[in-house]
C-alpha cells in the first residue's frame, strides 16, 4: 500500500499567507511542493480583520515574495491610525499614526477572498513547476503517523499524501496542531473572537467622509464603555469602495458577560460616532467571524514536531497588543523560514547530528525576532503584576477617582497620553484586564472627550438576516456536541457569532427539556448556519472539525 | 487509453432561452443549439480516463456545420483534444439507426481504434437513448449503460463501472467489459480523484482546453459520406426505418382559475360554499 501512495517533498496545508510564504521560498528553491487548500478558492475561508504589515525589521515581506501583491491584491495603505475613547456620546482621539509607523515599511487593507485567491495563482504558478501545485477543495483532516513519527497527510476527498514536510499553514482551528498535541482548546483566556461587517459605500465616500486621497487609508480604532463592560475593542478600516468595520474581544470576557458578539458589532456601528461614515446608508456585504489566537499567551515555542511545522495560526502567532494587532506578517515570516529551514536542513542532510527542519525553524523564529514579538518579555512581567484581580480593581478605582481623573488631564495636557499610545514599548505593557479595554478608555473619554452631535439612524441587519446573506453549501454536520448539559456548553448559545439567546435561526440553542418530572436545560447544534470560527471548541463540549473540502460557509469578502 | 465522446446539438431547453410558438411547437430558427448537457457526463468520464490512464480524447457529432460550435462547447466545457464532425446533407433527417450506422463508420475510420467510446444518456430532444446501444451493436463491441463510476485496469485490460439500476427499487449494479467497450453515461456519473497528481493534471488540462477550445477548428475533421464510403441510401432520411407519425403536446391544466373571496361570517355565502362542495364530498 506504501509502494502506491503519493510522495511530495512538501506538503502545505493552507493557502492562506502562512502557506503562500512557505510555498514561494520551498518553490523558489526547487522543491516540489503541494499545496491543498480547503475553500473552493484560497481565501473562501478566510476572515481577517484586516491590515497586513510589512515590518521593516522583518526578514520576509509578502510584496517580497508575491510582487505585485500591493497593485493587485490588497485594498489601501492605511497613511492614518487613530485611537478612539468613548464614554457615552464623549470622544477623545488620539493620532497614533506614530505607533503604527513604527517598523513598518507599509501596511494595507486587506480582504481576504481577493487578498487569498490572488495569491492562489501566483502559489500554483510557482508550485507547479516543481512537479506539485495547488489543490482546492480538499480538507486534510489528519496526520499519518507511523511508529510515532509524521510521515504525511490524510484528506478527506484524497488518499493519504507522504511528505518529508508537512506545513500545517492551516488557521486558526488548525486540526494538525491538534492532532500532533501542539495546540490545544482549552482556555478561552488564550483566544480573542472577532466579528467584522464589510460595509458598502457609494463611490468616493470614503475619500470623502474620510478625508483622505485616494491612495491613501484610515484605520480607527475604539475602546471604552460601548461594549457592555466586555474587555475588546472595535476597528474601522478603509478598503477601495468599502468598509471593514468589526470587535474583537477577549473570549473568556465574551463568556462571563453573555455578551451576544453581533449586538456589540452594532453597538459600534450604531454609535453617533460612526454616523458620518454611513450618512444614513448601510449596506452591509458580509457579516463574518474568527477566533483570533493570543500569541502571548499560546505563540508555540516549538512549534514542530518531526516532519510536521506549524505556521501562522496554527502555531498562535497572531500578536494582539493594545492597538497593535499583527498576524499575516508573522504567518507570512514563519512560513517562509519553516521552508527556509526545510531547504537548509535537506542540503545537509549526509550530516547526521544536524538540526531538524523544525528545530531549525524554531532557532530561526527566536534568531529574527518573531518570538520575541509573539510573547515579549516585558509583558510577562507586567502580566504577572498587572494581571491579579486586586491589581486591577485597585488600578480601576483610583482611575475612576476624581484623583484618576485630575491625573488624567494633567497626563494630557503634558502630552502624556498621545506618546503613551503610540509608544511600541507600553503597547506590550499592556495588561490584558479591564483596565486598558474599558475603565481608561472611559475615563479618558469622560474627563477629555468632546461630545459627539451626529445621529447615527443606521439598522444594522438581525442576525438572521446576515446568516441568510452568507453563501453556504451545506454538507454533513462537522461539529459534534458532546455534552448537551447547559453547564458544558451553554456558554456557545451567546458566544457563538451566529446563535443568539432566543433565536432558533443559530447554531445553538438553549432548551428546557422535562423529563420524568424534573426540568432540565440543553443545549442543542445544528452547523447548518456554521461559520467555522472555532468559538464553540472552546467554550463547549464538542468533538470539532471543518466541512468537507468545498462545504461550509464561503466568504466572497473575507 | 484512447477514447471518442458521441455528442450532438440540442435545442437549448433552459427556461428563457427556449422560444415556442403558439402551437407549443419549437422554434427551431429562435432557439439556439448547445451541447446536449447529458453528454458531458460522457466526456468526464472521458476526461477522468485521460487524467488516470493518459492518452486522448476526440469528441465526435454528426449534425450541420454548424455544430462545430457544439463540438467547441464540449471542449471547452469540459476536454478534448480534437474533434470529428461528420457533416453531410446526405446524412440529414436521420432516425437513430441511419446516425447509429454513420457514426459507428466515423469511429472505424478513426486512425487510432478508440479503447473507450463514451454516449451520454437520451439526448434532450429526441430522448430514445437508441443511438449508443444501437452503435455499439454496429462496431459489436459490449456497452455499459447507466454507468456512475467507472475504473479501467490498463493490466487486465477491461473497465469496470458501476451502474444504477432504476426501477422499483433502486441498485447499483458492479459490472465489468473487455475493451475495447462502449460506455453510457448516467447523469448521476461522478469523476473521482482520489491523487493530488490527477487534480493537479486536470487543472492543467482545463486550462489548456480553454485556449484550444477558442481555436478549435484547427483540430477539428470533417468528413462526409464519402469519406467515409457509406451509400446514401442507407444513412440520413433513405436509411431510416422509422417513421414519426404526429407529435401530440401533452395538455397542461390551464394556468386561470374562478375565484370567490367568501367572508366566513357571511352564512349566506357559506351557506353556497357548502351546497357547491357537496357533490365532492361523496354526500348525498
Amino acid at each position: 500500500m506504501t509502494d502506491d501512495r503519493e510522495h511530495y517533498e512538501a506538503v502545505v496545508v493552507g493557502c492562506g499567507p502562512g502557506g503562500a510564504a512557505a510555498a514561494a521560498v520551498l518553490a523558489d528553491n526547487g522543491v516540489e511542493t503541494l499545496v491543498l487548500e480547503r475553500g473552493t478558492e484560497a481565501g473562501s475561508k478566510n476572515v481577517s480583520g484586516g491590515l497586513i504589515y510589512a515590518e521593516e525589521s522583518a526578514p520576509y515581506t509578502i510584496d517580497d515574495l508575491y510582487p505585485g501583491f500591493r497593485e493587485q491584491a490588497s485594498e489601501r495603505p492605511i497613511t492614518e491610525y487613530h485611537i478612539h475613547n468613548v464614554a457615552g456620546n464623549k470622544v477623545k482621539s488620539y493620532d497614533i499614526t506614530d505607533l503604527h509607523d513604527h517598523d513598518t515599511e507599509w501596511s494595507d487593507a486587506v480582504l481576504r477572498r481577493k487578498m487569498d485567491s490572488w495569491l492562489e495563482r501566483r502559489v500554483h504558478e510557482r508550485t507547479r513547476e516543481t512537479g506539485g501545485g495547488v489543490v482546492t477543495g480538499v480538507h486534510v483532516d489528519g496526520l499519518i503517523q507511523e511508529d510515532g513519527e509524521v510521515k504525511g497527510v490524510t484528506c478527506e476527498e484524497l488518499d493519504p499524501i507522504e511528505a518529508d514536510l508537512v506545513v500545517a499553514a492551516d488557521g486558526v482551528n488548525s486540526e494538525l496542531a491538534r492532532e500532533a498535541n501542539l495546540m490545544d482548546w482549552e482556555e478561552p483566556e488564550e483566544w480573542f473572537q472577532g466579528v467584522k461587517a464589510v460595509v458598502d459605500l457609494p463611490e468616493g465616500a470614503v475619500e470623502d467622509r474620510f478625508g483622505i486621497g485616494a491612495d491613501e487609508g484610515a484605520a480607527h480604532l475604539f475602546s471604552g464603555d460601548l461594549f457592555e463592560g466586555v474587555r475588546g475593542g472595535g476597528f474601522v478600516y478603509t478598503n477601495e469602495d468599502t468598509l471593514s468595520v468589526g470587535t474583537v474581544f477577549h473570549l473568556d470576557s465574551l463568556v462571563a458577560e453573555e455578551a451576544e458578539p453581533h449586538e456589540l458589532l452594532d453597538a459600534l456601528l450604531t454609535h453617533p460616532m460612526l454616523a458620518e461614515y454611513f450618512d444614513g446608508e448601510y449596506d452591509e456585504l458580509e457579516y463574518s467571524a474568527k477566533l483570533v489566537p493570543d500569541s502571548k499567551k499560546v505563540a508555540h515555542t516549538s512549534p514542530h514536531r518531526g516532519r510536521l511545522v506549524l505556521v501562522g495560526d496554527a502555531a498562535g502567532q497572531m500578536q494582539a497588543q493594545g492597538p497593535i494587532i499583527k498576524g499575516m506578517n508573522h504567518a507570512v515570516t514563519a512560513g517562509a523560514l519553516a521552508a527556509e529551514a526545510f531547504v537548509e536542513s535537506r542540503a545537509r542532510k549526509s550530516r547526521k547530528a544536524e538540526p531538524t527542519a523544525g528545530e531549525l525553524y524554531e532557532r530561526k523564529l527566536h534568531e529574527e525576532g518573531v518570538m520575541g514579538k509573539l510573547r515579549p518579555k516585558r509583558y510577562e512581567v507586567a502580566a504577572a503584576l498587572g494581571e491579579r484581580d486586586a491589581v486591577t480593581n485597585l488600578t480601576d478605582r483610583v482611575l475612576e477617582s476624581p484623583v484618576g481623573r485630575f491625573g488624567i488631564k494633567a497626563a494630557d495636557s503634558l502630552g502624556i497620553i498621545e506618546s503613551a499610545y503610540s509608544s511600541p514599548f507600553m503597547s506590550m505593557l499592556m495588561p490584558d484586564t479591564k483596565t486598558p479595554y474599558v475603565t481608561l478608555p472611559t475615563v479618558i473619554g469622560e474627563a477629555l472627550g468632546d461630545r459627539v452631535t451626529g445621529e447615527n439612524t443606521i439598522e444594522p441587519p438581525a442576525l438572521d438576516d446576515r446568516i441568510g446573506d452568507l453563501t453556504y453549501d451545506v454538507g454533513d454536520p462537522h461539529i459534534e456536541l458532546l455534552d448537551e448539559s447547559y453547564a458544558a456548553s451553554g456558554a456557545a448559545v451567546s458566544a457563538c457569532p451566529v446563535s443568539a439567546q432566543d433565536f432558533g435561526g443559530g447554531c445553538y440553542r438553549s432548551e428546557t427539556v422535562k423529563t420524568n418530572g424534573h426540568e432540565e436545560r440543553v443545549v442543542s447544534l445544528d452547523t447548518q448556519p456554521c461559520v467555522e470560527c472555532g468559538t464553540c471548541a472552546v467554550v463547549a463540549d464538542t468533538d470539532w472539525n471543518h466541512p468537507a473540502g468545498n462545504k461550509g460557509v464561503e466568504y466572497k469578502q473575507g | 487509453m484512447y477514447s471518442v465522446v458521441l455528442t450532438k446539438g440540442v435545442p437549448d431547453f433552459r427556461e428563457g432561452v427556449v422560444s415556442f410558438d403558439e402551437d407549443g411547437h419549437l422554434e427551431r430558427g429562435e432557439t439556439p443549439t448547445v451541447m446536449n448537457p447529458n453528454d458531458k457526463h460522457a466526456a468526464r468520464a472521458a476526461l477522468q480516463t485521460k487524467v488516470r490512464h493518459g492518452g486522448d480524447v476526440t469528441l465526435m457529432s454528426m449534425g450541420p456545420p454548424g455544430y462545430g460550435d457544439v463540438l467547441r462547447e464540449g471542449m471547452e466545457d469540459v476536454y478534448g483534444d480534437d474533434c470529428v464532425l461528420l457533416s453531410d446533407r446526405e446524412m440529414a433527417a436521420a432516425d437513430t439507426w441511419a446516425t447509429a450506422i454513420t457514426v459507428a463508420t466515423g469511429i472505424q475510420k478513426l486512425d487510432e481504434q478508440p479503447d473507450l467510446v463514451f454516449a451520454g444518456f437520451k439526448t434532450a430532444d429526441g430522448e430514445t437513448g437508441h443511438t449508443g446501444p444501437q452503435a455499439a451493436w454496429c462496431m459489436d463491441w459490449p456497452i455499459l449503460t447507466h454507468v456512475i463510476s467507472l475504473d479501467v485496469d490498463e493490466d487486465e485490460g477491461v473497465v469496470r463501472a458501476k451502474r444504477l439500476v432504476q426501477g422499483d427499487v433502486e441498485e447499483i449494479e458492479t459490472v465489468e467489459a473487455e475493451l475495447p467497450a462502449f460506455v453510457v453515461t448516467d447523469p448521476e456519473f461522478e469523476p473521482t480523484y482520489r491523487r493530488a497528481e490527477h487534480r493537479l493534471l486536470h487543472k492543467d488540462l482545463r486550462e489548456e482546453t480553454q485556449a484550444r477550445a477558442e481555436d478549435h477548428e484547427s483540430v477539428m475533421t470533417v468528413w462526409d459520406h464519402e469519406d467515409l464510403n457509406l451509400d446514401p441510401d442507407y444513412i440520413g432520411l433513405d436509411g431510416s426505418p422509422t417513421i414519426v407519425g404526429g407529435v401530440d403536446p401533452i395538455p397542461k391544466a390551464p394556468s386561470e382559475r374562478e375565484a370567490t373571496d367568501v367572508d366566513p361570517t357571511d352564512s349566506q355565502g357559506m351557506e353556497q360554499v357548502v351546497e357547491e362542495l357537496t357533490p365532492y364530498a361523496g354526500g348525498d
